[in-house]
């Protein structure tokens, strides 16, 4: 298939693995502990994981972290008993992307509330969403809006389009997020042993490189926009190790393809029309962290579920036994966590980073918790 | 407008009432004039209320009695490669050859939604009565219910069946041993994503057919050219994956399997690519899955590509034994994973 399989030789994919090797062996010996990179995107986890990219590379001197990233896996439960609250009122349809259907608030999920006879229906794009609100005018479409910038603009340009139609029952539930303040704020944690960072591909799209600059300047650690294609994985960890033998931190930029230097200007200019900085946004694992997420702004307020609803809008505690955090900051991997594959499992997820096949402890439970890494057997010459 | 046209349109498509399923005059009609027609047979046409079937017709093929039931429920109820009733015909069918049996009769019980055009319904039970008729098993004993608008989706039907089973056939999820092959008998996933697309919610356009067929003339091909398979079972919903675990987990073994030599629909792969799906763990309505003898091997698969339900027959792994009760995948990338099993629904009403 076009556009996919030259982006999986594994011929190249042993070549890269070769040369990802040698290069690490000598950085991890200078440090005395196995690298560790964090890919700071769901996404990549994801590949790292599908494509058996883990279990090429060679554990005793490199680590993958995996970073925060994963926008259903960071949402609090406060925010999940909002949107149950809301799918719960007997005049309002529901919209969400499929994922964020099973993530656990404090009061079940929208899974259980759609069985309880909620009408919570799964949508594939804000704009079917705005379909919804069209079909069913005497009912109060709310769609749950979430993830980084990468979804933003899509977000954006619908309520722009609402607007534009007057789609007076139609309106965002916005859990937003943006990924520059928690870098930051995972850069700041004195815990930190990170050396480099696979940086987010569809994110960046959008915002350009420039904005990663500080991690290479302030923090000293260098990073590699990547693309997700499992080639490409491997190509950004190359380029990120070469930087590190070189003793080089700048921001590189391998999903050219994709990733203008710039970011893309439209899209911008929709989501700073729609939307505006809070203060601060609660994360699950990670607390508050300031500048974090956006809400809407007061000329959207007739589209704005916040603003239209009494919403509980209350702080819930994450469950104590939930290390979400610390393996989001990379302290700890996810089968050292109390709970993991015990009281925490994909079926029945406490923390978020279980939740989502894109969750750092979803993509160990159901791909990595069994040793499964073949024995090196020297090359037999033919 | 639409209160004007709605009497007209009640007048020109007569429908499924409650007085269909009521015992009475109406579901004699409904009996009379749709459903014996299409399944016409000597067992059936006494109409008691219940199939007398001779033993000793039975106990001429087998030992053993093979009985399965399933309930299918598939939205939209007509896909490209099938409908509901193919569909319910074939899944059954399906359920019984997997145990080696020769399937012989089923029943059906419908459960319908009021309103449902009785030309629609008629459809359903002729492609039934034609899966029926090609798969060469009889419809013999049924039941029909009808309930209230919205307590169901148009149509749901309900097949059990019952077949027979050679002396010495011995298939179980329980015998996959170390050094045996694992053998699929074509392209994965054409049915979910059949449907997925049928469902017209996403803005996809793409020719992909389900795969919706009987598998016992297969089955009897595979237990000619070799008595003693291991495993079979077909791979619905969860896909192969589901069933590898199965398997794995029941006969305490490994299963490692390679994603190149798996075979796929390109257009098929290509959904899978655009909509972030896994064709391990989509649904069939035609598949099978096999652990076979390693010795064995090469004659089934002959026999398996030479039958019309095995023209893209693959050995796409292999048994070992550690770590036992798990699936593994060595990618066509290179790398090794664990494929486990599917946690919450894939996609909903896929059969």
């Amino acid at each position: 298939m076009r556009f996919a399989d030259e982006f999986r030789d594994p011929q190249k994919a042993r070549t890269l693995v070769t040369e990802i090797e040698r290069l690490a062996a000598p950085l991890a010996a200078a440090r005395g502990r196995p690298l560790q990179i964090m890919e700071v995107c769901g996404g990549h986890t994801h590949t790292i994981f599908r494509y058996g990219l883990k279990n090429m590379l060679p554990s005793d001197t490199l680590e993958f972290v995996h970073g925060p990233g994963c926008p259903v896996c960071v949402l609090p439960m406060g925010r999940v008993d909002d949107c149950v609250s809301l799918a719960r009122r007997p005049n309002v349809i529901f919209t969400t992307f499929g994922d964020a259907m099973r993530v656990p608030g404090s009061h079940g999920s929208l899974l259980q509330a759609k069985a309880e006879g909620a009408d919570v229906r799964m949508v594939y794009s804000p704009l079917d969403a705005l379909k919804i609100a069209r079909d069913h005018p005497d009912r109060e479409v709310v769609f749950f809006a979430l993830g980084f910038e990468t979804t933003m603009p899509s977000t954006a340009l619908t309520v722009l389009q609402a607007r534009r139609d007057g789609q007076r029952n139609f309106s965002l539930f916005c859990n937003h997020i943006t990924i520059i303040p928690t870098i930051k704020a995972i850069l700041d944690s004195p815990q930190l042993t990170l050396d480099g960072f696979l940086g987010p591909g569809h994110v960046s799209m959008v915002i350009g490189t420039s904005p990663y600059r500080f991690i290479a300047e302030r923090y000293r650690r260098p990073i590699v926009i990547a693309g997700f294609e499992p080639l490409d994985v491997l190509h950004s960890l190359w380029m990120l190790l070469k930087q590190l033998s070189e003793r080089r931190c700048e921001v590189e930029n391998q999903y050219q393809r994709i990733v203008p230097e710039g970011g893309n200007s439209p899209a911008l200019a929709a989501v700073a029309e729609v939307f505006e900085l809070r203060e601060f946004f609660e994360w699950r694992g990670l607390g508050s962290i300031d500048h974090s997420g956006v809400r809407m702004r007061a000329a959207f307020a007739d589209f704005d579920a916040e603003r239209k609803f009494q919403l509980p809008n209350a702080q819930i505690a994450d469950p104590k036994s939930c290390q979400c955090g610390e393996v989001l900051k990379g302290v700890i991997k996810p089968q050292q966590c109390k709970v993991f594959g015990t009281a925490c499992t994909p079926d029945r997820p406490l923390g978020a980073l279980m939740v989502s096949t894109e969750g750092a402890c979803a993509a160990y439970y159901q791909f990595g918790r069994i040793d499964i890494r073949r024995p090196r057997v020297a090359e037999a010459t033919v | 407008m639409n209160a004007v046209r709605a009497p007209l349109d009640v007048v020109a498509t007569p429908r499924v009432t409650l007085a269909h399923g009521g015992g009475g005059r109406a579901m004699r009609d409904l009996i009379q004039r749709v459903l014996l027609p299409a399944f016409d047979n000597p067992l059936l046409a006494p109409l008691e209320d219940q199939a007398r079937i001779p033993l000793a017709d039975l106990a001429a093929l087998g030992n053993r009695l093979a009985f399965t039931t399933d309930t299918y429920v598939v939205s939209p109820i007509e896909f490209p490669g099938g409908d509901i009733g193919k569909l319910a015909v074939c899944g059954t069918v399906n359920d019984l050859a997997m145990a080696g049996a020769q399937p012989l009769y089923l029943s059906c019980g419908f459960v319908l939604e009021e309103g449902l055009e009785l030309s629609e319904l008629t459809k359903v039970v002729r492609s039934m009565a034609r899966a029926a008729r090609d798969a060469g098993v009889s419809i013999v004993t049924g039941d029909t219910k009808v309930v209230e608008r919205g307590a169901a989706d148009r149509i749901f039907i309900n097949t059990a069946g019952i077949g027979v089973i050679a002396q010495g056939t011995d298939i179980s999820a329980t015998r996959a041993t170390p050094g045996d092959v694992v053998i699929v008998n074509g392209t994965l996933g054409d049915h979910g994503v059949a449907i997925l697309l049928a469902r017209n919610e996403l803005a996809l356009d793409a020719a992909v057919e389900s795969d919706c067929q009987p598998l016992h003339g297969l089955v009897a091909a595979m237990l000619a050219a070799c008595p003693d398979l291991h495993c079979l079972r077909d791979a619905t919903r969860g896909g192969i994956a589901t069933v590898l675990n199965e398997f794995a987990s029941s006969s305490n073994v490994c299963i490692r399997i390679r994603e190149a030599e798996v075979p796929l629909d390109e257009t098929v792969r290509g959904a899978c690519e655009i909509l972030g799906l896994d064709p391990l763990y989509l649904a069939n309505e035609g598949k099978l899955v096999a652990v076979v003898p390693r010795d064995s091997a090469d004659t089934v698969l002959a026999s398996m590509r030479a039958h019309p339900a095995g023209r893209s027959t693959a050995i796409v792994g292999e048994v070992t034994s550690a770590p036992a009760g798990s699936v593994i995948l060595s990618t066509a990338f290179g790398g090794d994973r664990i494929v486990d099993m599917l946690v919450g629904e894939q996609l909903p009403r896929i059969c």
